[in-house]
Order: C-alpha cells, then structure tokens, then sequence
C-alpha cells in the first residue's frame, strides 16, 4: 500500500477520502477517519463537557493536538489573565488536555501559535491526512495536500470519542491559476480575486483544487494563504497537491518522518496527487496576470475589488447581490462608484491565520522599511506564532516596524475575531490582513473592515489611508 | 441517542437577507464561556441593538417562533456551533432557506436541528404568508420535506437525504453510530501509512 496500488484513480480528495473511509453509516453519510485534530480553547470546552455527561474516554489522544491562540491578549500575557473569563477557558483547555493526555502547546510553550500557524511549523499538517478541527479556518492545511476542514463543537465530540466524523462527501472543483503573480499582488489578492468571481457561496458542496502554473510556483506559506480564505467562497476545504515545494517546506519539521521513513513518505505523497486524467466536477481557470492589489468595500470577502477600481453601482451588479450591496454602502458609509484607494483608515491589523506568517511580514516590513506609520493611526503587528515572532526578530523585523511606529505584539489570533483586547472602537475602520470582514467583526458593533494583504496594510498604515501598494515598491 | 425529528411544529419567523454569517448570529464576545447555556438570550445580539427592538426576533408577534425561514448562504462564516445552538436556545427548532453554509448545516444537523431549502420564490412565498398570519402555527413534515401553512398553503421544499434519513430515524447524534464500528476504524488506522511512520506492509504495524 505504500506504493499506493490500492489507491484510486481520480484527485486527491477521492483518493484521501477513500483511505479514510472506515464505514457507509445507514443515512447514506460515510464515516470518516480523521489522522489529525487540532483543538483550541475556544469551541472545546463544551465538548470535552459532553464527553464527560456521555461517560465517554478520548480515543486516540495522540492523535489530538491542542494551543491556545484565540482569547489570549496579544500585550501582556503573563497568569491569571486579565480578563476572568479567558482565563477561565485557558484553565479548563489546560485541566481537559492534562485529564486526558493530550499534548497542549500552552503559553509556556515555545510552539504556541494559531493553531493553523502552530501545526504546519511542527510539520504535523502533511500530505494525506485528515485534518479537522473547530475552526472554519482548517481548510489552512489543505496547502500541504491534506483534506482539512473546519467542524462544529459536537463534531470536535465525535472526534475525541472516535478518532472520526460523520460526513457527506464533497464534489471538487479545479480551479485553475496560470501565469505569474505581478509585483506587489500577493496569494490574498488571489485569494480574494477567485472570491469575488466564483462568490461566497460558490463554494457551498465543494471542495476547491488549486493547480495551474501560479499556484506551482507559489511558496507553502502562499498556498496555506489561498487554502485559508477558501471557507471564505463557501468551500469547506481547499487544497494544493503535494509538490516538491511541499516536501521541500516539511523536511526537517519536528513531526515530519525521519531518514528512510522519510523516502518511503515522499513516494507515497507523490502517489496521493491528483491524476492527470482525473475528473472534476466543476473547472474555473484564472490569469494571475489579470490581477492587481484587491480590497474588500463591503461586508463580505465577495465584495473585494481592484484598489484602482470604483466600488461598484448597484446597476453593476447582478440583480441578486443587490441588496447586500445597499446594506454595505449603509454600514461602510463608502458611496458606490467612489473610488477605494484614498479611503481614510483609522486601525492597520497584520496577523491572522491567514497573513501572521514571516513571509507575510516580511512582505509588510518590506513597505514599513523607513517609513513612518501616518499621523492618528494605530497599527500593530501579530505574528502567528512564536515561532515566527522568533524567526521575525532574528531578521529585525520587529525593528523595523517599531521603527517605523508599528506596535509589536505576542502571537495570538488578536484583532481577527476581537475575542481578545485587540478591537475597534465605535465607527473605526481597519486595514485588516485577516480573513473577515463581517459587520461587528473586530469587535466593534458598528467597526468596519477593509480586507487587504499585508503589504497593502503596511502602505495603508504609512500612508493614513488605502493605497496601492505598487507606488510604493520598488524604490 | 435516538431521537426521531419528523416534524417540527410552531410559527414562523421570517429573516430576509442573505450571507447572514454566524458571528451575526452570535457575536465572537459571547463565545467567552465553556457552556452553551446562556446563549439564547444573546441570538443575534448586534442586529437586535442596531434595530432598536425592531429586529423580528425582538418583534412580541414572533415570540414562540420555532421556524426561521431566510434566504441565501445563510450560517457563513466561522464554524462556531454558539450560532445553533443560539439559535435553538431562543426557540428556533427549524430552518428553511434558500442554501444554508455547510458547515453550520452539519452543526444544526448534530442537534436534530432541520435545515430545509427552497427556491428564492418559495422562501419569499412562505415569508409573505408568515407575515400576513403571525403566530400561527405552521408544520415542517421532514418526511416528504414540505412545509404546511394556513388554510390549503403546501410548499415543497428539499433535504438533504443522508440528514433526512438521520433525522426520520433519530440517529441525527452520530457519536452512536460512530462508536458502533471500532474494528472497522482500527483497520482503517492500519491501512495509513503516516500512523506508523511509514513502515513497508507487514513491518512494525503496532498500535
């Protein structure tokens, strides 16, 4: 079987699926073997509590891997937090992991990261696998050719109670990218881009597949980027097949196999890529070289358009995205057919389990390098990890932001989601890296949000307002 | 666990709008707790304050309410399973809308919570006629997925057939059916590589 002779014909999904497939359950689900879960302190809890009323053990505990990284405060994180109820969580994910043995990359850890960051580094997110956790944002992992997605809380349940889930399969759509991503265009404008066209909901029963020249030649850390934002078109997964880009990036990893395990490993990952002749359900094809810095108007990752582009007229949209176009020119206060760039910024955010990696740092510190962050904005820099905090500052990344104004923070999903201290206050509108732009997101009610990569953050925070990023490259 | 849901009984209460995402249905700040409990109060929390009591949910004519009919994409957004189970606690113990986000249709699955589709015409058709009858009863048949009204008011609106299967029979809480095929699942584990560091067939297949 590592030859991969009992493998199907087909993509990488079916082929995943179809190693992993432990039963067809009587409703006509299959049940499906899940190799890894990640937990996180925010949607485990009340399943670790329905474990215990159902007097059920955790399965496979080696087969659980758990961090913290969505309530934690991104300044001051030295126990008890501040804020009782985050402590709270990170006691009860501490007390559940060590009750059941399950290995936690907790605040004293070295490893603690966004669970999306954190697994990749540890080269636990490989070729192959099923990935599940509570996090929509799962679908990170699919960069490295593993089928990842984002489960519910009685789901996290089903996992620990049996190492599996219940699930229906997906259809695949190959979404094609070729050609060469244009200087200052980032996989979040790509990602962004394939949003807009193929919409949020056009994902919905599918699992996207990433192939073409462009996605070939991009890095680990850009695919995981593109798989990130796939639950953002509505696909519940989204996935690369693994490459020697891939193999490249796993090589060494804590988790990675090791020596003669590690041949044996490569040849059967190289055996899980889709077939040439496989078939898809659907096929979309894109020209990076169509491309330019994207920028979200509205209220949903849809609503993204070029930066030189105008936001567009209700007449020039589809009949039936009409009405939420209305409802974001109301909560963004923007005008149709004004322009974007120029939009006065108040908050710049680069972090996130999308855009909290070095290379999206280095992208930002790249436009930060002497430069001054804009009279009146406050902007601040997350990593995803420390690990890449650590790998930042060994490059004096964390120097040149500070320098330029920026703040520096601990890892943490921070002004994401706003479960932490990091939060707009009342109107304020923010450049933001990460994956949402979701009225009352980031923690405000009425705050709003401008979704951009992190080099655009970076122009947007030096210059006090949306910017295109290319007049500021290549100095 | 068995627990059939073959229909589901109350009035409707109508949610136009479309990509409603689950940080609308509960904001992000609610999810700071390590219970459920608590959350039905807080359903739709920010759309409520911004509409001053006006919100449907707010309204005392869908007080009771226990089928939400919607429109597109409805459930978007972050995995948190706060937004069914918000939901539920309020009241709502169906769905029906013109598609539902996957993830938050497995959620409202895993609680016996069913989630029906129906054309944009339909979904408008049942929102009209909710409106003209508040508070009065409607029925969700989960067997023939149709839902009745008023007087001779049928529509027929579609389920996913593994959930309807799960849900005729009660077996909608998997973690049962799960546990039923422990053999099968170790001789899943066996047949994958990565979980025995990659060892050639026959070698070193320990646990």
């Amino acid at each position: 079987m590592i030859d991969g002779s009992i493998l199907s014909s087909g993509t990488l999904y079916d082929k995943v699926w179809d190693l992993h497939t432990v039963a067809e359950l009587p409703g006509g689900q299959t049940q499906l073997f899940i190799g890894l879960h990640l937990i996180h302190e925010v949607t485990s809890p009340q399943a670790f509590a329905m474990l215990a009323e159902q007097g059920l053990p955790v399965r496979h505990p080696e087969r659980t891997v758990a961090t913290v990284d969505h309530i934690i405060p991104t300044t001051d994180q030295s126990r008890p937090l501040a804020d009782p109820l985050a402590e709270e969580m990170l006691a009860t994910l501490e007390r559940n992991c060590g009750d059941h043995g399950i290995r936690l990359h907790g605040m004293n850890s070295s490893n603690q990261g966004i669970v999306h960051v954190m697994a990749p580094e540890l080269g636990l997110s490989q070729p192959g696998t099923t990935i599940a956790c509570g996090d929509s944002h799962t679908s990170t992992h699919g960069a490295f050719g593993a089928i990842a997605f984002g489960i519910g809380t009685s789901q996290v349940r089903d996992v620990l109670a049996t190492q599996s889930l219940a699930m229906s399969k997906l259809k695949v759509r190959r979404v094609r990218v070729d050609g060469r991503l244009p200087q200052g265009v980032f996989a979040k404008d790509l990602a962004l881009h394939v949003i807009r066209r193929l919409g949020v909901k056009g994902g919905v029963g599918y699992a996207y597949e990433f192939s073409g020249s462009c996605i070939a030649a991009l890095s680990m850390e850009e695919r995981m980027t593109l798989c990130n934002m796939a639950i953002e078109g509505g696909a519940r997964c989204g996935y690369v097949n693994p490459d020697q880009v891939c193999f490249d990036d796993l090589r060494g990893r804590a988790c990675a196999p090791k020596g003669k395990a590690w041949e044996r490993a490569v040849t059967w990952w190289s055996s899980l890529a889709s077939n040439a002749d496989a078939t898809y359900d659907d096929e979309v094809t894109f020209d990076a070289a169509d491309l330019s810095p994207t920028v979200t108007w509205g209220i949903t990752p849809g609503q993204g358009i070029a930066v030189d582009e105008r936001i567009p007229a209700p007449e020039d949209l589809p009949e039936a995205d009409r009405p939420l176009a209305g409802e974001a020119y109301a909560y963004m206060d923007l005008q149709a057919g004004a322009a974007i760039a120029g939009t006065p910024v108040d908050v710049c955010f680069i972090g996130s389990c999308t855009n909290g990696r070095l290379s999206d740092l280095r992208d930002a510190a790249q436009v930060a390098m002497g430069r001054r962050v804009a009279a009146g904005i406050k902007a601040f820099v997350v990593p995803g990890s420390r690990q890449v905090a650590q790998a930042a500052a060994a490059e004096g990344l964390d120097v040149v932001f500070q320098q330029a104004g920026f703040e520096w923070r601990q890892p943490g999903c921070s002004m994401c989601l706003a479960m932490n201290p990091d939060r707009l206050e009342g109107r304020q509108i923010s450049a933001s890296s990460s994956n949402r732009n979701f009225k009352g997101r980031q923690g405000s009610t009425s705050g709003r949000t401008l979704l951009m990569s992190p080099a655009m953050v970076a122009a947007a925070a030096v210059t006090g307002k949306v910017t295109d990023v290319r007049t500021l490259l290549g100095r | 666990m068995v627990v059939p849901v073959t229909t589901v009984v109350g009035p409707v209460v109508a949610l136009p709008g479309s990509d409603v995402d689950t940080d609308r249905i509960i904001p992000a700040r609610f999810l700071k707790c390590t219970r459920f409990d608590g959350l039905g109060e807080h359903v739709f929390a920010d759309d409520r304050a911004a509409l001053g009591g006006d919100h449907p949910f707010d309204r005392p004519e869908h007080q009771g309410a226990r089928i939400l009919v919607t429109n597109r994409n409805f459930g978007c957004g972050s995995s948190r399973e706060h937004a069914p189970q918000a939901l539920r606690r309020w009241g709502i113990a169906a769905i029906v809308a013109e598609s539902f986000a996957e993830i938050f249709h497995g959620n409202c699955l895993a609680l016996g919570i069913p989630c029906l589709s129906a054309t944009a015409a339909t979904v408008t058709a049942i929102q009209e006629t909710a409106q003209r009858h508040p508070g009065v009863d409607f029925t969700i048949n989960v067997t023939d997925a149709t839902l009745c009204g008023n007087g001779n008011d049928r529509w027929q609106l579609a389920l996913q057939p593994a959930a309807q299967s799960m849900l005729i029979s009660g077996r909608w809480d998997a973690t049962g059916l799960l546990l039923n095929h422990d053999a099968e699942l170790q001789a899943t584990a066996q047949r994958l590589p990565y979980l025995h560091h990659f060892a050639p067939v026959g070698q070193g297949r320990g646990a």
